[in-house]
């Protein structure tokens, strides 16, 4: 494989990771406070509707994030009145939101659009271009650092700075402020936190809408940046692929970030390449497609190390009375 | 609190989460300009008016009572096996390379294996996801989604590079035997020129079902391990103390599970497509969640619960034709059912149990 093969490659596994990386963030604040969220893929196609039909009708891609913000919010809300107010199974409520995202998606597209469940082709305007960052054409010419810079570095759109920008953010957030302390003890100890006279309801709440606004720009970087439009089930499971990554990485911001990316190493080159041959031996493509959930199984397994998560994760808190 | 009489426990909730689940449909329908009481009409005589519908109907049931019972005999032992996907479709694979490498004299022969290859080979499937949740202790919920995604991505491979006969393009085994073909309800219902059931998918595995349900229903409630399953759903700690072994009870009441699950392809697989085809679960392992939570986990419930379904879904491909209205609306009315008696299901209860208390005169 020569330099200029690498570097396509690479490149393309930042476009994918991108949107497991803001999915994956997503699950990790939700999960973190104590909420088990396997409705990230419902949130995300969703996000990537909206996203697409407001970009298409307004030609603003900008005014596609708010909505596609919005529409995965409006989902998160429906998650955290489930399993926060009423109590209800967390995973049960997950469930629910990836159907009534699977249904309500194409039901509304088709009403709008009548193209068989998608939106429109969205064009330049509609979508979140390619930024060119300062000196990449003169620095393009330089050995190694040149193309790196010039090809892989510069040259996506913005929400994948966005996204790779989150994850600094989030291990600050989570690990350095106080609102991060909180949000962690209300995933291990939500007795403490109510003990202490902090409101655990508010946190999850908090903690339900962050994982909505980052599902919302997973979506809408498929729908309006990786893509030009919606089309349906255009998630294709990348929700659980995230939940996947997220639990890899042991529930942590940088080790999330290593998990994305090597997943989206994966999808990249299982898009390349098809089938591998390696000396003999052929790897379906078809192997490739499944390898981040068997390596995630054989990491539940726990082979590798042993997954911590959240000790309140997926409980109600019932307040004492 | 939780003192509500069982009938309304089992019959008041469910219907009432259907209530509302079928109000915030028929907003979605007025939504896209259609009038949910005509919309309710044509799926009434697509689905029930006519012995072909019924047919229809009757088959999807099928699948919903084997998924239904797969998720329901997990429950008890309080396991949310989400995976009744992956596990159908592996028992697809398994009836698949029964019915295409050995020659079977006779269909019921043949049916009799398939039973046991469906049921192993779905059993199998949730069978690595039931020891890493007894002795890993990972969440099978985790585990068995991951396993759905494995199972497609197998079955991709085995029909692409190993099923598929030479020069077909269709990702999709042979087609099964002749002889090995089951009867279908129009065959066996038919009597001189009266044809009934016409064209429909319907066929003896519906049979099969009704026996499963009365099976589970044996097994649950009138046997040991049926005991010793609803124990350990009650109170791991409690079960432990009387000594049920944690680790056996999840494995068993699992591989029961994906067994049921399994033998969702008969229906499918063997009735009715007579090969093996991509997605031959057709989302079924997921609409048994939906039937399960609405049929309070009891084989009668969830046979009516099944029979709901499978007229939405017939119902549903009949609006379609008809109305501007496509099938996902059932897919949303699915949602809805498993957000409604699943999730918020205290949301429903609350209110009631408050009002049964009012009614007893309680402060």
């Amino acid at each position: 494989m020569d330099f200029l093969t690498l570097l396509q490659v690479l490149d393309s596994t930042v476009r994918l990771a991108t949107p497991l990386l803001l999915a994956c963030m997503a699950g990790l604040f939700s999960e973190r406070a104590g909420v088990f969220d396997i409705g990230l893929e419902g949130k995300m196609l969703f996000a990537a509707f909206s996203a697409g039909a407001v970009a298409y009708v307004t030609g603003s891609a900008w005014l596609g994030l708010i909505a596609a913000i919005a529409g995965s919010v409006l989902f998160a809300l429906i998650h955290g009145l489930a399993s926060i107010t009423f109590r209800g199974n967390q995973l049960i409520s997950g469930v629910a939101i990836n159907f009534l995202a699977s249904g309500l998606t194409v039901l509304i597209a088709q009403n709008w659009f009548k193209q068989g469940g998608r939106t429109p082709s969205v064009f330049s305007g509609g979508r979140f271009e390619e930024i060119t960052l300062p000196f990449a054409e003169t620095l393009g010419s330089v050995p190694i650092f040149g193309p790196i810079y010039a090809d892989l570095i510069s040259g996506h759109a913005i929400l994948v700075y966005i996204a790779f920008a989150v994850v600094p953010i989030s291990a600050f957030v989570l690990y350095k402020t106080r609102f991060g302390l909180r949000l962690r003890a209300v995933g291990e100890a939500p007795d403490a936190v109510d003990t202490a006279g902090i409101s655990v309801v508010r946190l999850r709440y908090t903690a339900v809408i962050i994982c909505g606004v980052l599902c919302g720009i997973a979506g809408a970087y498929l729908a309006i940046g990786l893509q030009a439009g919606f089309v349906r089930e255009m998630t294709a499971g990348r929700g659980f692929i995230a939940l996947a990554a997220l639990i890899f990485a042991n529930w942590r911001p940088w080790y999330a970030m290593g998990t994305c990316l090597l997943f989206g190493l994966l999808q990249a080159v299982a898009l390349r390449y098809q089938n591998i041959d390696l000396g003999g031996i052929t790897l379906p493509v078809q192997l490739m497609d499944a390898l981040p959930y068997i390596l995630t199984v054989i990491l539940l397994a726990g082979f590798v190390g042993k997954p911590q998560p959240p000790r309140a994760g997926g409980e109600a808190y019932v307040k004492e009375r | 609190m939780d003192k509500m009489p069982p009938w309304a426990d089992a019959v008041l909730v469910p219907v009432i989460s259907l209530l509302l689940a079928a109000a915030i449909s028929s907003i979605v329908i007025l939504a896209i300009g259609e009038n949910p009481i005509e919309a309710l009409n044509y799926m009434i005589e697509g689905a029930l008016l006519s012995s072909a519908g019924w047919g229809q109907v009757l088959y999807y049931a099928t699948n919903y009572i084997f998924t239904g019972l797969a998720v329901a005999v997990a429950s008890h032992a309080r396991l949310f096996n989400i995976g009744g996907e992956g596990q159908a479709q592996l028992g697809g694979l398994g009836i698949a390379m029964l019915c295409l490498f050995i020659p079977f004299p006779h269909w019921t022969l043949a049916f009799v294996f398939a039973i046991v290859a469906a049921g192993l080979f779905g059993a199998a499937w949730a069978y690595i996801p039931a020891v890493l949740q007894a002795k890993r202790d990972s969440h099978i919920v985790i585990t068995t989604i991951m396993f759905n995604y494995i199972a497609y991505a197998l079955l991709n491979y085995m029909l692409v590079n190993v099923l598929r006969p030479e020069g077909a393009m269709e990702p999709a085994s042979g087609n099964f035997p002749d002889n090995i073909h089951l009867p279908t309800f129009q065959e066996m219902f038919s009597y001189g020129d009266t044809i009934l059931f016409r064209s429909a998918p319907a066929n003896v595995s519906f049979f099969l079902a009704v026996i499963a349900c009365i099976g589970i229903w044996v097994l649950v409630w009138r046997t040991r391990l049926g005991y010793e399953l609803r124990a350990f759903g009650q109170s791991e700690s409690a079960a432990k103390y009387a000594g049920i072994n944690p680790a056996r009870i999840t494995i068993i009441a699992m591989l029961i599970s994906g067994a049921l699950a399994g033998m969702m392809a008969l229906n499918t697989t063997m009735g009715y497509s007579e090969r093996l085809v991509l997605n031959a679960s057709e989302g079924a392992g997921f609409i048994g969640i939906a039937v399960a939570l609405m049929g309070r986990n009891h084989p009668v419930g969830i046979f009516f619960a099944a029979l709901l379904f499978g007229f939405l879904v017939q119902g549903g491909t009949e609006l379609s034709f008809w109305t501007s209205i496509p099938t996902e609306l059932i897919v949303v009315i699915q949602a809805l059912v498993i957000l409604f008696t699943g999730a918020l299901d205290n949301m429903v209860r609350m209110p009631l149990v408050k009002l049964f208390a009012l009614g007893k005169g309680d402060r």
